[in-house]
């Protein structure tokens, strides 16, 4: 097996998975050594290799792929570029987090431990958080309701959500 | 306001342990990233939106009680020497120091808070102690951003935390971490190994000095990696579990050097001491590495005990900025040596040449300036 970045015969095999689908990468000694495969202390595989990676054998994802300016995606506050967050590898504004949202999570597992943040909420915000955690409670209850035909349950939730939503004026981000 | 040769010209209590046991674990460090909510990232904003978004932020921050009167100032304010200078005493990074108009650095008197705008992410914080004390430093700086974030609009998402400009510092936000002085582990062969323990765990480690694996002076930094899917509590209390069994190690192994290569350590004392006090000549590596023998030799009583204060703040002095804004002129790398070597023998002048220690006074000499493991 050849290596994926060179002609070279292929010795290293990295298998990993990204969003449940399996990644395959073959390096040659050298070209391992050079990505920092071999190093022990890097933890964040992914994250290294993706970066100016010239085949296609790692990720076909949205921000890895080239395509043509006009249908390239774009932060609508601060005109960040799906191509600039494959070259810089960081973001514009706040705002690009929800706009690149999909290509975030994709990428975060080979930086981070966890997907979900656990910590410090600002202060003011704790009610607001809590507030949207229920309200994400109730939609999943409310599709499982529907899925399993239960229309007695769902009329329920929705109008709980309806309650709640109107319940928020003051919390919704301005 | 206060001046800048003000706010330099004494050490911070935090380089040189103050009170508290600073045998292995130096200082300890958090450091908190902090954005707008909609306003460009730094990196990404155009000039106007750099200096509009200080301008918000910086009266803010003056006006923070632990900031009255603070060091504040306009990256663009300071010459290349005074950036350097706080760069080398770790209150401002080496990218922000990079930077100019735009950005700034306010800093406390005491050195212990310093808040950099528009570094990488609009506000980054730091708080530092003396010794093994994250929990300390994270409640003064967590203290800090609750006050700011009553006036400024940080940005936050209920999934991802802290948005930031890397996705690498999504969450708390927060980086932990501590410096320590291993040269027992360095010497007995074993620093490699509890080098590759600590990566093991998803924390980061990196000598302090040099590059690569090398590290000059045996000074080395521990910090947390993943700052997402972990409340600061938790990250600091695995990093003080790690930091603070690394510190025994340590401990243990400069008790068995004493113990099983006595000759060896007497040599290497004698040899530094030497060194330090009458060379004429010295270059950065030389200097760190015979200073962190002769502060290895002060915690074994070699030396005096005041000799690992010394220690610590000749291991500032004796750094490029330092010693150029001392003289105040600019020096050729031959001129530093030559200053730095001066410095040396000045301050090496009162210390007295190393007493023999011996193994069966080691115990008790060696509890009286070692650190105890950590309740």
């Amino acid at each position: 097996m050849k290596c994926d970045f060179c002609d070279q015969k292929a010795t290293v095999f990295l298998t990993q998975l990204v969003e449940g689908q399996m990644k395959k990468v073959c390096l040659c000694e050298s070209c391992a050594q050079e990505k920092g495969v071999t190093d022990p202390t890097g933890f964040s595989l992914a994250d290294m290799l993706i970066s100016g990676t010239p085949t296609s054998a790692i990720i076909g994802s949205p921000i890895f792929s080239k395509k043509r300016p006009s249908d390239e995606k774009k932060c609508p506050h601060c005109g960040f570029s799906a191509d600039d967050l494959s070259r810089v590898r960081r973001f514009g504004c706040s705002e690009c987090y929800d706009v690149f949202r999909s290509e975030m999570e994709m990428i975060l597992p080979g930086m981070q431990m966890g997907m979900c943040h656990v910590g410090k909420v600002p202060r003011g915000q704790e009610e607001k958080h809590l507030h949207e955690e229920k309200m994400e409670q109730l939609r999943t209850q409310l599709d499982q309701a529907i899925e399993s035909e239960n229309y007695e349950a769902a009329a329920r939730l929705r109008d709980e959500l309806r309650t709640l939503e109107t319940l928020s004026p003051g919390l919704s981000q301005s | 306001m206060m001046r800048f040769s003000t706010l330099i010209r004494h050490p911070a209590e935090w380089m040189i342990g103050g009170a508290v046991d600073n045998a292995v674990v130096l200082t300890s460090r958090i450091r908190l990233a902090r954005n707008l909510r909609k306003i460009p990232f730094p990196g990404w904003a155009t000039a106007t939106q750099r200096r509009e978004a200080m301008d918000l932020m910086l009266p803010v921050i003056q006006e923070l009680r632990p900031m009255k009167d603070a060091f504040a100032q306009s990256l663009g304010g300071l010459t290349a020497v005074q950036k350097q200078v706080l760069v080398e005493r770790h209150l401002i990074s080496r990218e922000h120091a990079a930077r100019t108009e735009g950005s700034a650095a306010v800093i406390e008197r005491r050195q212990t808070l310093s808040i950099m705008i528009n570094e990488e992410d609009h506000l980054r914080m730091q708080s530092i102690r003396p010794g093994l004390n994250l929990r300390v430093a994270y409640e003064a700086l967590n203290e800090v951003d609750d006050a700011l974030q009553e006036k400024l609009p940080f940005a936050f998402d209920r999934k991802l935390g802290f948005l930031t400009t890397c996705p690498t510092n999504l969450g708390t936000g927060m980086r932990a971490s501590a410096m320590l002085h291993l040269p027992g582990l360095v010497l007995s062969n074993q620093i490699g190994q509890v080098l590759n323990g600590i990566a093991r765990l998803g924390l980061a480690v990196r000598g302090l000095y040099g590059e690569g694996t090398e590290s000059l002076g045996n000074l080395y930094q521990i910090s947390n990696q993943s700052t997402l899917g972990e409340s600061e509590p938790q990250i600091i209390e695995q990093l003080e579990r790690v930091i603070s069994q690394v510190a025994m190690h340590e401990a243990h192994a400069r008790l068995k050097l004493l113990e099983d290569e006595p000759i060896m350590l007497h040599d290497k004392m004698g040899r530094s001491f030497g060194v330090l006090r009458h060379a004429w000549l010295m270059d950065s590596k030389e200097a760190l590495n015979h200073l962190s023998i002769l502060r290895l030799g002060a915690c074994l009583g070699f030396f005096p005990k005041e000799t690992v204060r010394l220690c610590d703040t000749l291991l500032m002095e004796i750094q490029p900025a330092h010693l150029q804004l001392d003289c105040g002129q600019k020096l050729s790398p031959e001129q530093r040596d030559e200053r730095r070597a001066q410095i040396m023998r000045l301050h090496l002048q009162n210390v007295p040449s190393p007493v023999t220690v011996l193994s069966n006074h080691k115990q008790q000499q060696i509890s009286d300036s070692n650190p105890s493991p950590e309740p």
